[in-house]
């Protein structure tokens, strides 16, 4: 089992690589067009000022907004890029409280000022592979390969008009799976609320706290259950008591233990362990 | 000047234009001759001549590539955010488009811009509603017939080919036109009906074509509006008329704010939550405002060589309808 899984994990590897030198390409063709695109056109627009990808907006179409992605959201929970527009533009002041605590921690303080960013083309994936299992670095792998997701799969921050906020922001979504990875929760339904409600707890965004109320509208009794018994009480703890999870510096803990990280952010190991095979399709990605 | 004096000078530059426009060659260099006497190029160089794309300034060059992939973006939620963005009221401009129209049994119709087909479904349901009446007046008045009329009847039952009246629908986008025939095909419209690939300012077609030429809510996004109203002056049937709906100016200024306010706040939001896409609603209300107001664009179709241009306002100028023949 071990010698085959080593194969198999090198074909994995090799896939990984492939998507990755992809994405690295396609991403840097993205970036060479936009440059070329705002280098050729004589623009005076007032886009793209603050961040590449801000869009001004006024507190009416901000308002509009809000409304209209929630309704949008609601009804469709497909629609990633809809929560993604609510959290945007509802989350003003919880990010103002995450900058300031950021700000406050000496590790958060250095997070704000090197703006690191969690893609694939940054990640070293063969090193991250060839750590020990239980270091934070393999185990985020393997939460990836499992549920088959990747970091690439997020939205832009767009109307958020305060650039180190759309940092924070853009921080917070691409965090969101390296929670996952260190709450031990997969990406089923279940496992997405018990993150929900612990960046609810945690963050404080009302766009947390909205998906943590009508998420569990959508689970059958058992799973409820096991929510409200064991599941979102230790969510909701964790999320209180714990250090800011945007203040670490992920990128330099690959080695680090999950356990030793769990320790240090104040966080307890899940009550219980839920398994990705049985997922539903929903996948959040915020 | 009067307008009857205008439309003489415009005649007689035309009467010549016409008499050096005998080979292909000659009515290129005419074009051309014509284009440098309209002041348009201070530089030979098609890059250093700048246009409008919503608020901003873009090479010439550049803005059709930019139409193009807005349309290709929007091509999927195109009518769904139409009847978001005007309330359904865009399906009363069409029909009211229909009616000044008022097309019978018979007639080619060139849907320029044509995307979705609105107005091509539109114009044929119109054709046949109107074939109906008259084959129903024809039945109505033929109660009791003699042997003779049934034989004639029987000798002439394949009229209703030449009869049968045809829409192309013409646009530079592929993706609207995917749109279009998928929507043909769920309302099972399989006959009388084309859909081609084709650029308003140089359209596949021969001369004198068509019987009635429409653009609809697409000549704002043509690069150069002069030389797409020089086509459709081409491809018209001598007789034929000129039909354009298009966005206007308000003329109401209470109605002006009102609707400013609603273009600007409400429809980059509805684009954003509807269709995914800010930038290319914004740009749709940036181009409304950027288009000439109702006289100006009547006075660009005159220069084309149409006649009896007329315009009516629609919704207090929101939309304005041009109309022109060919003579």
């Amino acid at each position: 089992m071990r010698v085959s899984g080593q194969t198999m994990w090198q074909q994995h590897l090799a896939k990984l690589r492939l998507y990755q030198r992809q994405c690295a390409l396609t991403s840097k063709a993205v970036r060479v067009h936009q440059l070329h695109s705002t280098s050729t056109g004589f623009t005076d627009r007032c886009y793209d000022d603050l961040y590449p990808g801000h869009i001004h907006t006024t507190p009416i179409q901000k308002a509009l907004l809000a409304v209209g992605s929630g309704v949008a959201a609601l009804q469709n929970p497909y629609r990633h890029d809809m929560v993604a527009v609510l959290g945007e533009t509802t989350g003003h002041l919880a990010l103002l409280n995450l900058r300031d605590r950021m700000r406050n921690d000496p590790e958060g303080y250095t997070v704000l000022t090197e703006r690191p960013r969690i893609r694939l083309s940054t990640l070293d994936l063969s090193k991250m592979a060839s750590l020990p299992d239980g270091s934070f670095g393999r185990e985020y792998l393997r939460f990836l390969e499992d549920n088959h997701v990747t970091p690439d799969s997020r939205a832009d921050v767009k109307f958020v008009d305060n650039e180190e906020l759309a940092y924070i922001m853009q921080r917070y979504r691409e965090v969101h799976d390296l929670l996952h990875t260190l709450l031990g929760m997969p990406t089923n339904m279940l496992g997405e609320v018990a993150v929900k409600w612990f960046e609810a707890a945690q963050t404080g965004l009302p766009m947390c706290a909205l998906g943590a109320v009508l998420g569990p509208l959508r689970l059958n009794a058992r799973r409820l259950q096991s929510l409200f018994t064991s599941l979102g009480p230790w969510a909701l703890q964790n999320g209180r008591r714990s250090r800011c999870i945007l203040s670490i510096f992920y990128e330099r803990r690959w080695e680090q233990s999950v356990e030793d990280l769990r320790q240090e952010l104040n966080i307890e190991p899940p009550p219980i362990t839920l398994s990705a095979t049985n997922k539903k399709s929903t996948k959040k990605y915020e | 000047m009067s307008a009857s004096m205008r439309l003489l000078v415009r005649r007689a530059i035309r009467l010549s234009d016409t008499n050096i426009q005998i080979s292909a060659a000659a009515r290129a260099a005419a074009r051309a001759a014509a284009r440098s006497s309209s002041c348009r190029c201070f530089s030979d160089a098609a890059e250093d001549r700048s246009t409008h794309f919503g608020f901003e300034t873009v090479p010439e060059t550049e803005k059709a590539k930019r139409v193009y992939k807005v349309f290709e973006n929007v091509a999927q939620r195109y009518d769904i955010m139409n009847d978001a963005m005007s309330l359904g009221i865009h399906r009363v401009w069409k029909d009211m488009l229909l009616h000044a129209m008022h097309p019978q049994p018979g007639v080619r119709l060139l849907d320029v811009a044509g995307g979705t087909g609105d107005i091509s479904f539109r114009f044929l349901e119109y054709v046949r509603s109107q074939q109906e009446r008259q084959r129903r007046r024809a039945a109505r008045s033929m109660q009791t017939p003699s042997w003779q009329d049934i034989s004639n009847n029987y000798s002439t039952e394949d009229e209703d080919g030449p009869l049968e009246s045809r829409a192309v629908v013409c646009d530079i986008n592929k993706e609207m036109l995917k749109v279009g025939k998928q929507k043909a095909d769920s309302m099972g419209i399989s006959t009388g009906l084309s859909w081609v690939v084709g650029d308003a300012e140089e359209l596949p077609f021969d001369d004198d074509q068509f019987d009635i030429y429409t653009i609809a809510f697409g000549i704002r996004n043509v690069t150069h509006i002069d030389q797409a109203l020089r086509e459709a002056l081409r491809v018209l049937k001598p007789g034929g008329r000129f039909m354009c709906l298009e966005f206007s100016k308000v003329t109401n200024p209470v109605l002006a704010r009102l609707y400013d306010a609603y273009s600007f706040q409400m429809i980059p939001v509805l684009g954003e939550v509807i269709a995914g896409d800010w930038k290319s609603y914004q740009y749709l209300v940036e181009s409304i405002r950027k288009f000439p107001d109702q006289e100006e664009f009547t006075g660009m179709i005159e220069d084309a060589g149409f006649y009896c241009v007329q315009y009516r306002n629609l919704t207090g100028g929101v939309v304005a309808l041009h109309s022109g023949f060919k003579l």
